[in-house]
Protein backbone atom coordinates (compact mmCIF):
# COMPACT_ATOMS: atom_id res chain seq x y z
CA UNK A 1 0.00 0.00 0.00
CA UNK A 2 1.14 3.01 -1.25
CA UNK A 3 1.94 6.17 1.56
CA UNK A 4 -0.81 8.57 2.37
CA UNK A 5 -1.01 11.74 0.51
CA UNK A 6 -0.24 15.40 2.17
CA UNK A 7 -3.10 17.35 1.15
CA UNK A 8 -4.02 21.26 1.92
CA UNK A 9 -6.80 22.98 0.59
CA UNK A 10 -7.14 26.96 1.81
CA UNK A 11 -10.19 29.25 0.48
CA UNK A 12 -9.33 32.48 -1.64
CA UNK A 13 -12.41 34.04 -2.28
CA UNK A 14 -14.20 31.39 -4.14
CA UNK A 15 -11.35 29.89 -5.37
CA UNK A 16 -9.74 26.55 -3.49
CA UNK A 17 -5.80 26.89 -3.77
CA UNK A 18 -5.15 22.86 -3.81
CA UNK A 19 -1.87 21.55 -3.34
CA UNK A 20 -0.89 17.90 -3.02
CA UNK A 21 2.26 16.24 -2.27
CA UNK A 22 2.26 12.44 -2.92
CA UNK A 23 4.40 10.04 -2.08
CA UNK A 24 6.02 8.19 -5.05
CA UNK A 25 10.00 7.36 -5.92
CA UNK A 26 8.75 7.98 -9.37
CA UNK A 27 11.72 5.74 -11.33
CA UNK A 28 12.51 6.78 -14.49
CA UNK A 29 14.19 3.05 -15.19
CA UNK A 30 17.72 4.49 -16.05
CA UNK A 31 18.59 4.59 -12.68
CA UNK A 32 21.60 2.38 -11.85
CA UNK A 33 22.77 0.95 -8.17
CA UNK A 34 26.27 -1.01 -8.14
CA UNK A 35 24.51 -3.85 -9.25
CA UNK A 36 21.05 -3.18 -11.49
CA UNK A 37 19.07 -0.71 -13.18
CA UNK A 38 15.74 0.39 -11.27
CA UNK A 39 12.68 -0.48 -12.58
CA UNK A 40 10.31 2.40 -14.57
CA UNK A 41 7.95 2.73 -11.69
CA UNK A 42 6.03 6.38 -11.62
CA UNK A 43 2.34 7.64 -11.39
CA UNK A 44 0.56 7.70 -14.82
CA UNK A 45 -2.59 9.14 -13.58
CA UNK A 46 -3.71 11.34 -11.23
CA UNK A 47 -7.87 12.79 -10.86
CA UNK A 48 -8.41 16.05 -8.67
CA UNK A 49 -12.62 15.76 -7.60
CA UNK A 50 -14.31 18.41 -6.14
CA UNK A 51 -17.69 16.76 -4.37
CA UNK A 52 -17.12 13.98 -6.32
CA UNK A 53 -16.84 15.49 -9.91
CA UNK A 54 -13.94 15.66 -11.20
CA UNK A 55 -12.19 18.98 -12.37
CA UNK A 56 -8.36 18.00 -13.75
CA UNK A 57 -7.58 14.61 -15.47
CA UNK A 58 -3.77 14.51 -15.38
CA UNK A 59 -1.10 12.29 -17.18
CA UNK A 60 2.53 12.30 -16.42
CA UNK A 61 5.79 10.68 -17.15
CA UNK A 62 8.56 9.41 -15.45
CA UNK A 63 9.65 13.19 -15.67
CA UNK A 64 7.76 14.03 -12.80
CA UNK A 65 10.03 14.60 -10.02
CA UNK A 66 10.09 11.97 -6.56
CA UNK A 67 7.74 12.43 -4.21
CA UNK A 68 5.29 14.79 -6.57
CA UNK A 69 4.32 17.87 -5.93
CA UNK A 70 0.63 18.78 -8.09
CA UNK A 71 -0.92 22.33 -7.36
CA UNK A 72 -4.43 23.10 -8.73
CA UNK A 73 -7.16 25.69 -8.28
CA UNK A 74 -10.77 24.67 -7.84
CA UNK A 75 -13.25 27.53 -8.65
CA UNK A 76 -16.69 27.40 -6.91
CA UNK A 77 -15.47 25.99 -3.83
CA UNK A 78 -16.88 26.99 -0.14
CA UNK A 79 -15.38 26.03 3.11
CA UNK A 80 -16.09 21.95 4.30
CA UNK A 81 -16.12 21.52 0.38
CA UNK A 82 -14.30 17.86 -0.45
CA UNK A 83 -11.53 17.56 -2.42
CA UNK A 84 -10.71 13.84 -3.58
CA UNK A 85 -7.00 12.98 -4.85
CA UNK A 86 -6.23 9.71 -6.28
CA UNK A 87 -3.14 8.47 -8.58
CA UNK A 88 -2.43 5.45 -9.90
CA UNK A 89 1.14 3.98 -11.28
CA UNK A 90 2.86 2.07 -13.86
CA UNK A 91 2.35 -0.98 -11.39
CA UNK A 92 -1.22 -0.07 -10.94
CA UNK A 93 -0.77 0.60 -7.38
CA UNK A 94 -3.38 3.27 -6.15
CA UNK A 95 -4.08 5.33 -3.60
CA UNK A 96 -6.80 8.02 -2.62
CA UNK A 97 -6.80 10.64 -0.25
CA UNK A 98 -9.62 13.22 0.79
CA UNK A 99 -9.25 16.65 2.79
CA UNK A 100 -12.21 19.21 3.22
CA UNK A 101 -11.65 22.75 2.39
CA UNK A 102 -10.36 25.04 5.52
CA UNK A 103 -10.37 28.83 5.25
CA UNK A 104 -7.41 31.05 3.66
CA UNK A 105 -5.34 33.18 5.63
CA UNK B 1 2.36 -4.52 -17.17
CA UNK B 2 1.63 -1.85 -19.45
CA UNK B 3 -0.75 -4.48 -21.36
CA UNK B 4 -2.40 -5.34 -17.68
CA UNK B 5 -2.80 -1.69 -17.44
CA UNK B 6 -4.25 -1.16 -20.83
CA UNK B 7 -6.98 -3.99 -19.90
CA UNK B 8 -7.63 -2.52 -16.49
CA UNK B 9 -8.45 1.20 -18.15
CA UNK B 10 -10.42 -0.65 -21.04
CA UNK B 11 -12.58 -2.38 -18.18
CA UNK B 12 -12.67 0.69 -15.71
CA UNK B 13 -13.60 2.33 -18.66
CA UNK B 14 -16.97 1.24 -18.94
CA UNK B 15 -19.97 0.44 -16.67
CA UNK B 16 -17.06 -2.03 -14.83
CA UNK B 17 -15.76 1.23 -12.85
CA UNK B 18 -18.38 0.34 -10.22
CA UNK B 19 -17.35 -3.37 -10.04
CA UNK B 20 -13.83 -2.38 -9.25
CA UNK B 21 -14.72 0.12 -7.14
CA UNK B 22 -16.96 -1.70 -4.81
CA UNK B 23 -14.98 -4.63 -5.27
CA UNK B 24 -11.64 -3.47 -4.06
CA UNK B 25 -12.99 -0.67 -1.52
CA UNK B 26 -9.87 1.60 -2.73
CA UNK B 27 -12.27 4.09 -4.95
CA UNK B 28 -15.12 5.34 -3.10
CA UNK B 29 -16.93 6.71 -5.99
CA UNK B 30 -16.89 5.16 -8.85
CA UNK B 31 -13.84 6.85 -11.17
CA UNK B 32 -14.00 6.39 -14.63
CA UNK B 33 -10.11 7.55 -16.05
CA UNK B 34 -11.21 9.69 -19.14
CA UNK B 35 -8.48 8.68 -21.39
CA UNK B 36 -6.01 5.72 -21.33
CA UNK B 37 -2.40 6.94 -20.70
CA UNK B 38 -1.48 8.48 -23.94
CA UNK B 39 1.37 6.13 -24.75
CA UNK B 40 2.30 7.24 -28.23
CA UNK B 41 2.98 10.82 -26.85
CA UNK B 42 4.72 9.89 -23.63
CA UNK B 43 6.87 7.53 -25.82
CA UNK B 44 7.76 9.98 -28.53
CA UNK B 45 11.57 10.81 -28.22
CA UNK B 46 11.99 13.86 -30.40
CA UNK B 47 9.52 17.32 -29.73
CA UNK B 48 7.58 16.35 -33.24
CA UNK B 49 6.58 12.86 -32.48
CA UNK B 50 5.00 14.33 -29.16
CA UNK B 51 3.03 16.84 -30.78
CA UNK B 52 1.82 14.47 -32.77
CA UNK B 53 0.70 12.10 -30.34
CA UNK B 54 -1.11 15.22 -28.49
CA UNK B 55 -2.90 15.54 -31.98
CA UNK B 56 -1.10 19.05 -31.27
CA UNK B 57 -0.78 21.15 -35.10
CA UNK B 58 -0.59 24.58 -36.35
CA UNK B 59 0.58 25.79 -33.17
CA UNK B 60 -0.38 30.15 -32.32
CA UNK B 61 2.54 31.38 -30.35
CA UNK B 62 0.16 33.17 -27.31
CA UNK B 63 0.85 35.72 -24.86
CA UNK B 64 -1.77 34.45 -22.85
CA UNK B 65 0.16 31.81 -21.33
CA UNK B 66 2.19 32.21 -18.21
CA UNK B 67 5.34 29.48 -17.50
CA UNK B 68 6.57 30.51 -14.13
CA UNK B 69 10.07 28.11 -13.76
CA UNK B 70 13.13 29.44 -12.79
CA UNK B 71 15.99 30.76 -14.90
CA UNK B 72 18.32 28.60 -13.63
CA UNK B 73 17.87 25.32 -12.02
CA UNK B 74 20.77 24.35 -9.67
CA UNK B 75 19.26 20.58 -9.28
CA UNK B 76 17.17 19.18 -12.75
CA UNK B 77 15.60 16.56 -10.36
CA UNK B 78 13.15 19.32 -8.84
CA UNK B 79 12.72 22.06 -11.19
CA UNK B 80 9.33 23.57 -10.22
CA UNK B 81 7.19 24.75 -13.13
CA UNK B 82 3.66 26.06 -13.23
CA UNK B 83 1.53 27.10 -16.37
CA UNK B 84 -1.61 29.08 -16.27
CA UNK B 85 -3.50 30.14 -19.88
CA UNK B 86 -5.93 33.35 -20.04
CA UNK B 87 -7.17 31.41 -22.89
CA UNK B 88 -10.58 31.06 -23.01
CA UNK B 89 -12.32 28.06 -22.72
CA UNK B 90 -8.52 26.22 -22.04
CA UNK B 91 -9.09 22.48 -22.60
CA UNK B 92 -5.63 20.70 -21.84
CA UNK B 93 -2.49 21.82 -20.72
CA UNK B 94 0.66 19.93 -21.10
CA UNK B 95 4.12 20.33 -20.37
CA UNK B 96 6.83 19.42 -22.72
CA UNK B 97 11.05 20.04 -21.64
CA UNK B 98 12.09 19.87 -25.26
CA UNK B 99 15.61 17.79 -24.68
CA UNK B 100 14.49 15.10 -21.86
CA UNK B 101 14.76 11.65 -23.19
CA UNK B 102 11.37 11.70 -23.23
CA UNK B 103 10.18 15.71 -23.92
CA UNK B 104 6.45 14.77 -22.54
CA UNK B 105 7.01 15.60 -19.30
CA UNK B 106 2.88 15.56 -18.22
CA UNK B 107 -0.66 16.27 -19.87
CA UNK B 108 -3.63 17.46 -17.93
CA UNK B 109 -6.86 18.09 -18.61
CA UNK B 110 -9.02 21.26 -17.28
CA UNK B 111 -12.30 20.00 -16.92
CA UNK B 112 -15.37 22.55 -15.41
CA UNK B 113 -14.52 23.42 -12.05
CA UNK B 114 -10.61 23.93 -12.68
CA UNK B 115 -8.90 27.07 -13.09
CA UNK B 116 -6.70 26.87 -16.02
CA UNK B 117 -3.37 26.69 -13.85
CA UNK B 118 -1.29 23.72 -13.11
CA UNK B 119 1.69 23.56 -10.68
CA UNK B 120 4.07 20.76 -10.59
CA UNK B 121 7.95 19.97 -10.38
CA UNK B 122 10.25 18.30 -12.94
CA UNK B 123 13.38 16.49 -14.06
CA UNK B 124 15.30 18.32 -16.64
CA UNK B 125 18.42 16.19 -17.58
CA UNK B 126 20.06 19.57 -19.11
CA UNK B 127 19.26 22.94 -20.08
CA UNK B 128 16.39 23.35 -22.42
CA UNK B 129 12.91 24.83 -23.13
CA UNK B 130 10.26 24.42 -21.31
CA UNK B 131 7.27 24.56 -23.46
CA UNK B 132 3.33 24.22 -22.32
CA UNK B 133 1.14 23.27 -25.05
CA UNK B 134 -2.87 24.77 -24.30
CA UNK B 135 -6.05 23.75 -26.39
CA UNK B 136 -8.91 25.64 -26.20
CA UNK B 137 -11.64 25.40 -28.08
CA UNK B 138 -10.13 23.16 -30.38
CA UNK B 139 -7.01 25.17 -31.37
CA UNK B 140 -3.61 24.70 -30.07
CA UNK B 141 -1.49 27.31 -28.66
CA UNK B 142 2.29 27.48 -26.72
CA UNK B 143 4.80 29.59 -25.42
CA UNK B 144 8.11 28.66 -24.07
CA UNK B 145 10.79 29.43 -21.57
CA UNK B 146 14.15 28.22 -21.46
CA UNK B 147 15.65 26.75 -17.89
CA UNK B 148 19.42 26.57 -17.63
CA UNK B 149 19.85 22.98 -15.73
CA UNK B 150 23.44 23.19 -13.76
CA UNK B 151 22.93 19.63 -12.52
CA UNK B 152 20.98 17.36 -14.37
CA UNK B 153 18.34 15.03 -12.67
CA UNK B 154 18.46 11.70 -14.84
CA UNK B 155 20.98 9.81 -13.15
Amino acid sequence: MADPMKIRATLQGDIADVRILMRHPMETGTRKTATSVVPLHFIQSVIVQHNGRTVLDAQWSQAISRDPFLGVRVKGAKIGDKITVTWIDNKDDKRTDEVAVMAGS
Amino acid sequence: MKKNRRSFLHFAGGAGAVFIAAATGLLKTGIAWSAPWNKNAFEAKAVAETLKGLGASNLIDSKDISITAPDIAENGAIVPVAVTSRIPNTQSIAIIAEKNPFPLAASFDILAGADSYVSTRLKMGQTSDVRAIVKADGKFYTASKEVKVTVGGCG
